[in-house]
């Protein structure tokens, strides 16, 4: 008796973790991908209509322009960051694995942003950014450059890069410390047969740094791509949730917070807003599983 | 000549990650009219005023304690559960084990975030929604994926001859757990404890959604209520954000080297 009770005592171990996870992860996104099939009326559920919701979102005015809008902005994102924020980490991390004093000290500095809360760096660059007292301005009147102040974030022109450049401010760092981890995990014996082989800089780096540090940079693109295409708070913190100005720094995410939590859906809320939610569900998570399977492969051998 | 400019490049980029928080921090002592006289200068004095104006007019206490409360409960749920779900995986040999783990790993490419419609319903039927048990569970139910995946894979590389010793000894599977394995998982637990205490700790969106009750808000909702109510008051705006990120900051300063290496070990793994 005692036997068999203990015996199933033992499943005890995987249940908690099994409860939370199904009960508030998967039937929660499983939730989502059934509803955005059917009609909704408010919080009831109508007819099983298909794809009807996705057809609506992605051809019917006015929630058409505004997801291709948004989407843009997340493909510009992802596209300004590859320069900004991974070809800058790259080249840092390049300079850390070399010969030089004070590492430690470079990475602990380079981190530091990313212990901030999103929200909190958000408002501390909109103060910086301020047209009138902010920081920026200041500095660039003082340094004679005031033809340079412009209103950062209440422009059109320039608010979505600004908040791009802050997002890899608070990034870049994370980014040098996978480049480095994967730099280190070079081994020196093909370094010293290429030096034999009589190999420069520029050949070192593009024939052997850079292939073989690829998984690292694989990796880095893909996180990179995600963050693109799930970013939200910065942009809620710094332009509100319309992504202001005039729409000019709308995000995928931000119209989904306000088709869920705003009146973007009208009364058909949940079923548009679990379209938009499915779309990003197969972005985000196609890219990452094309990066697991990156990472089986693992990287070439030389 | 050569080592002089790699030492301008990153002295370039350490001087661009400090000179934000290091202007954060300056201005929160500034008084009012000083931010917008000289907002580049050096505070004419050192005075807490603002800090002290600004923990009690937005209750900054209550935020800290929700703040601290949702991380730290949160974490020691997260490392008890996925590390007895690991083990379990690990060194047993039920015929599911493997499709149990695959169902685990799922959960690190789906991002939870665009569950929150049917989350919170669930909430609200729970009566969970606006409670910081609320929070709790969806922050442990986010955060079990990883933990499981990174605790498997702890103990392929621990020795079996370990518990089955023990075994022979007499302890029973929970003794096992309990008396071996724990202390043994001590670094493991590390990396996941600090991964998921920043996440939780700075996370905005749940709290946002999730907590309609100014006083029930984490630090991170806090801001939101202080730039709301204060926007003109740039002096408390600076040393609200100072004040919420000093936590975090001065951890990291007294445990660099594992915050480094537990961030660095979670994206690699992941």
């Amino acid at each position: 008796m005692k036997k068999t009770y203990s015996k199933h005592m033992i499943h005890l171990f995987l249940l908690p973790a099994l409860v939370f996870y199904v009960g508030f992860m998967i039937y929660p996104i499983a939730s989502a991908l059934l509803n955005s099939f059917f009609e909704w009326n408010g919080f009831l559920r109508g007819d099983f209509v298909w794809f009807k919701n996705f057809i609506r979102l992605f051809t019917e005015s006015p929630f058409q322009e505004t997801f291709f809008n948004a989407l843009e902005h997340n493909v510009v994102f992802f596209i300004v960051l590859i320069p900004a924020k991974l070809m800058v980490a790259y080249a840092l991390a390049l300079v850390l694995h070399g010969k030089l004093k004070g590492k430690e000290f470079y990475k602990t500095v380079f981190f530091l942003p990313k212990l901030l809360s999103v929200i909190v760096v958000g408002y501390l660059f909109s103060l910086i950014l301020n047209p009138s007292y902010g920081a920026l301005n200041t500095a660039l009147d003082a340094v004679g450059l005031d033809s340079w102040t412009r209103p950062w974030l209440g422009s059109p022109a320039t608010a979505l890069l600004s908040i791009i450049f802050i997002d890899s401010w608070y990034e870049f760092g994370f980014a040098v410390l996978i480049f480095l981890v994967g730099l280190q995990s070079i081994s020196s014996e093909i370094y010293e047969a290429a030096k034999i082989d009589r190999a420069t800089g520029l050949t070192l780096l593009f024939r052997i740094t850079i292939p073989l540090s690829m998984p690292s940079i694989m990796i880095m693109t893909i996180l990179t791509f995600i963050s693109a295409f799930e970013s939200f708070e910065l942009v809620y913190a710094m332009e509100g949730t319309s992504g202001g100005p005039y729409y000019s720094t709308d995000v995928l995410a931000l119209f989904f917070y306000r088709l869920m939590f705003g009146s973007a859906g009208g009364g058909e809320s949940i079923g548009l807003g679990s379209a938009l939610a499915v779309v990003l569900l197969f972005l985000i998570s196609g890219a990452t599983a094309i990066s697991m399977g990156f990472f089986k492969r693992k990287e070439v051998d030389y | 000549m050569k080592s002089f400019f790699k030492y301008a490049f990153v002295s370039l980029f350490a001087f661009l990650s400090l000179y934000p928080i290091f202007l954060m921090i300056m201005s929160s002592f500034k008084t009012k009219k000083e931010i917008t006289t000289s907002p580049l200068g050096l505070p004419h004095r050192f005075s807490f005023d603002n800090f002290v104006e600004v923990w009690n007019k937005v209750n900054f206490a209550k935020f800290l304690g929700n703040s601290v409360w949702v991380s730290v409960i949160s974490v020691l749920i997260i490392l008890f559960i996925s590390s007895m779900a690991a083990f379990y995986l690990a060194r047993f040999n039920y015929r599911w084990n493997g499709i149990v783990l695959f169902f685990f790993m799922l959960g690190l490419m789906l991002p939870m975030k665009l569950a929150i419609s049917p989350l919170y319903m669930q909430l609200l039927k729970l009566n969970l929604l606006d409670k910081l048990s609320g929070l709790i569970i969806v922050y442990v139910a986010g955060h079990i994926s990883f933990a499981v995946f990174l605790f498997f894979g702890f103990f392929k590389t621990l020795p079996k001859d370990l518990d089955q010793s023990a075994r022979i000894d007499g302890c029973n599977n929970f003794q096992v757990y309990y008396k071996i394995i724990l202390p043994l998982m001590r670094p493991a637990m590390a990396t996941v404890a600090i991964t998921d205490l920043i996440k939780v700790w700075n996370d905005f969106f749940y709290p946002l959604i999730f907590i309609k009750t100014t006083e029930k808000g984490t630090i991170p909702l806090g801001m939101l209520s202080l730039f709301g109510e204060f926007d003109t008051q740039w002096n408390l705006l600076f040393s609200g954000l100072t004040l919420s990120s000093l936590p975090m900051i001065i951890a990291f300063l007294f445990a660099s080297r594992q915050f480094i290496e537990g961030l660095t070990a979670g994206a690699v793994k992941s």
